[in-house]
């Protein structure tokens, strides 16, 4: 082949502190479709934001069609006809399908009368080269997502693409839409555009793509073609980390454990697709899967956050009719946010306050709080649970992510829930206040409470669960007892999808 | 013929149901009011609706964009006070001071737009320290003292046939109409209406595509405060005599009719003919609720209670639509 279009080298990017981006490379010949995977957080979107001008290097040299480039804004990217495709359309859903192609390049008379008759042949004539049969002058938020992304491809084209990144562009699409898309990748990739392709499902990758790059941990892996290699050998680059956590190897729960919690059927569509699960009594129960999988909305269907459309749940054998979080804390469920800081503690709140925040009515008589009990049972459980905080009147917002963690965990220990569901639970905490995190789930395991874990990285579930629940798309694709589970089988369980099954 | 159907459908509807209210109100208020159904009436009921209209006009393109602009009202009267005292103290000529009125609007349009667009202030705060800013202005240029424009008789009497002739024919109307169309085509055919729609609907995917996102916002504040320098105007022609410190109120007034038109306040939806109904509606009800012997404090409880169900059917409509197109 000839030389490449793209060529990123060494790119490194720091958020405060975090290295989301330690050295990433990439390069991409005109005309092919080269796949970009990894885990969640490996790094694949920070190098795309960083490709299409909307975040900036901070190391590293990108070449573009044999020049430095240097972005300062997404605008400058575009102009040079590098464009993204995004994972979360971004549309303006009260504008018509010709307007959005043309938002910011308006045909103009008289520089500021709007000329829409031209855009709208203009945006006709586009769809009729590519083979789209969409009205230009439709709304867009009255299309199917499928039809809102051809529009958004088209919009790529009319830029005069010459890389075009794909992000995830098949996770809301229909069978058919996937392959109408795929013959306009081919297409574009006859007239020589570079394609950036990230997705996690193997068997597109298989299917279109000509190389896989992988990254792991923000550093780049390797590069390999697609023909010369299989979807083991992917997936084993993609994991192949040095495990530094002792994985368990043996469940703790004993057979005859009482079931506290039966899920059956349940059904939010489209996130949650007919879901069955139990869990045991002293039981941590690991929820692995790839983002948007549908862990979270199942968690928070059960949860009574949001309504499912179907399904029932049983609760120690008795059917439990869970309409609102108020039903969930009242059967002894607690809820760990994945986002805790908007969806966990109150930050502005003291340590105090945020731990009695679902057990007030414990502490109060007449809609009097006491605060000299509330005071205590705070006290209690801080130094129980060993949060490090000078005092209980501390606010929250000025703790560290893990003893944020743990007041909420007392939270629900003063509630007295007996199952707790922990999404994502160390997030955003660093690696000694993680293993604390570890000790302390372990600890309520063994007091007999029931733990729904779900976690996306594999290393945090082989490491605490008894037993692990894959799900993909909304789907349940797998359990596995802990004794049987490694990161490949789970990987393999969490791409596998409906049709290629 | 379908494709109008279909519009009407699909993006009219509450327009629809807006002016099939504002007609049976209009009929109702003929049938049980006394003397309600009268020419002198149906001037008193255009004499609210210019200034309202006009504010009502502005907000209409801010409202859209997901802001707002609480400030109008007391940018009216300041822009009026600071118009009328150059008249009577500078003794500038009646034109230069109607269109420094409409400047003195634009104005406080351009410190509300930098606020909310470069410095990032929510819309409501902003807007609301510009209300009363505005308000302080417009007391200290007076002196505290009440700004009287000339009257009919006056040599300069002339700007009052912009909007009531002599012999009570209300030109205003036509002024209103004219403004409304000039609105809708801002709206509907030029850039500034494009990207009014394109930043309520998604400002993040609109500043991606490149467009100058902080401009186009300033330039909508600009547009709201130039409109209440016109509605300053039409309540001067109107009312004579502007009173310091006052002008509260009014903007809820506007924003009123505005929801009532069914213009959504989550932004990306709206339309400048709703605006102009939803105006009428109010105008009405203000004008015609004594005629069947409820007092003004009435009218306050029932335009409370006409706001709010305006509200609660856009809430209900956008809800509507979310679970069509996730079932879709």
């Amino acid at each position: 082949m000839q030389t490449p279009i793209l060529k990123m080298q060494h790119i490194t990017k720091e958020f405060t502190g975090v290295k989301a981006l330690k050295d990433a490379n990439l390069d991409l010949y005109a005309g092919e479709v080269h796949a970009l995977v990894g885990e969640n957080g490996a790094g694949k979107s920070t190098l795309m934001k960083i490709l299409t001008g909307i975040h900036q290097k901070n190391g590293g040299t990108i070449e573009f069609m044999g020049k430095p480039l240097h972005l300062k804004s997404p605008k400058e990217a575009q102009d040079m006809g590098i464009i993204i495709v995004h994972q979360e359309l971004n549309m303006m859903n009260h504008l018509s399908v010709a307007e959005n192609i043309f938002i910011g390049r308006e045909e103009k008379k008289l520089g500021f009368w709007l000329d829409d008759k031209s855009i709208n042949q203009k945006t006709a004539e586009l769809f009729q080269k590519l083979g789209i049969s969409i009205s230009p002058t439709e709304t867009i938020g009255n299309l199917t997502v499928g039809k809102q992304q051809m529009v958004e491809i088209a919009k790529a084209i009319s830029y005069h693409a010459k890389i075009i990144i794909f992000d995830e562009p098949t996770a809301a699409l229909t069978e058919t839409e996937i392959n109408e898309l795929f013959c306009m990748i081919a297409d574009l990739k006859k007239k020589g555009v570079g394609m950036i392709y990230i997705s996690h499902r193997m068997d597109e990758i298989e299917r279109i793509t000509d190389r896989v790059t992988v990254m792991r941990d923000g550093e780049y892996i390797g590069t390999v073609n697609t023909k010369d290699t299989t979807k083991d050998e992917i997936i084993n680059m993609m994991v192949g980390r040095v495990i530094y956590e002792d994985p368990k190897t043996q469940s703790t729960v004993s057979d005859d454990a009482e079931t506290v919690l039966q899920v059956n059927n349940l059904t939010m569509y489209p996130h949650v697709k007919n879901a069955s699960f139990s869990l045991k009594k002293g039981e941590i129960l690991g929820f692995a899967g790839l983002m948007g999988a549908g862990r979270t909305e199942l968690a928070r269907a059960i949860f009574g956050a949001d309504k499912p459309d179907s399904g029932t749940v049983f609760i120690h054998g008795k059917r439990a009719e869970i309409s609102s979080p108020m039903d969930a804390v009242a059967n002894g469920i607690g809820y760990l946010s994945e986002d805790r800081k908007r969806y966990g503690v109150a930050v502005d709140l003291s340590v105090s306050e945020n731990s009695v925040m679902p057990s007030l009515k414990k502490f109060s008589s007449l809609g009097f709080v006491n605060s000299a009990a509330i005071h205590k049972v705070s006290s209690e459980y801080c130094e129980k649970l060993k949060t490090k905080t000078p005092s209980v009147h501390q606010l929250v917002r000025n703790l560290s992510g893990g003893n944020q963690q743990k007041v909420v965990i007392a939270k629900w220990l003063i509630q007295n829930s007996e199952i707790l569901i922990f999404d994502e639970p160390t997030r955003g905490i660093d690696v000694g206040a993680k293993s604390e995190i570890y000790t302390l789930m372990n600890e309520l395991a063994q007091m007999g409470k029931s733990i729904i874990m779900i976690s996306s990285e594999l290393t945090e579930v082989l490491r605490m669960s008894d037993r692990i629940i894959v799900m993909c798309e909304g789907r349940i694709t797998g359990e596995l007892d802990i004794k049987d589970a490694n990161q490949e089988e789970i990987m393999k369980l969490a791409t596998k999808r409906e049709s290629a099954g | 013929m379908n494709d109008i159907i279909e519009n009407i459908k699909t993006k009219g509807m509450q327009k629809f149901i807006a002016l099939g209210a504002l007609i049976v109100l209009y009929i109702a208020f003929s049938v049980f009011g006394t003397n309600f159904f009268t020419v002198d009436t149906l001037v008193s009921i255009f004499d609210a609706s210019y200034y309202i209209g006009f504010l009502a006009i502005g907000v209409t393109f801010v409202i859209i964009t997901g802001g707002i602009d609480l400030s109008i009202g007391t940018v009216m009267m300041c822009s009026a006070i600071v118009g009328g005292t150059l008249y009577n103290n500078a003794g500038l000529p009646l034109w230069l001071c109607l269109i420094i009125i409409i400047l003195v609007g634009g104005i406080f349009g351009l410190g509300n737009g930098i606020m909310v667009s470069r410095l990032k202030l929510p819309p409501f705060i902003a807007t609301l320290g510009t209300m009363m800013v505005a308000s302080g202005v417009g007391s200290i240029v007076s002196n505290v003292q009440s700004t009287t424009f000339p009257m009919r008789s006056a040599a300069d009497g002339w700007y009052k046939d912009i909007f009531r002739t002599a012999d009570n024919f209300p030109t205003g109307i036509f002024v209103l109409i004219a403004f409304t169309v000039v609105a809708v085509i801002l709206l509907n055919k030029t850039v500034i209406g494009r990207y009014t729609f394109a930043i309520g609907s998604n400002k993040e995917a609109t500043r991606l595509s490149g467009v100058n996102v902080q401009k186009w916002e300033t330039v909508v504040y600009v547009l709201s405060g130039l409109f209440a320098g016109l509605a300053g105007i039409a309540y001067a022609a109107t009312y004579t005599t502007i009173l310091p410190g006052a002008g509260q109120g009014f903007e809820l007034q506007a924003i009123a009719g505005v929801v009532v038109g069914g213009t959504s306040l989550s932004g990306g939806v709206g339309s400048i003919i709703g605006t102009f109904i939803g105006v009428f509606i109010m105008s009405v009800l203000k004008i015609g609720l004594p005629y069947v012997d409820l007092q003004p404090h009435y009218q306050t409880l029932i335009t409370g209670i006409v706001v709010i169900g305006a509200v609660l059917l856009d809430i209900y409509r956008s809800k509507k639509e979310k679970s069509v197109k996730q079932k879709s």
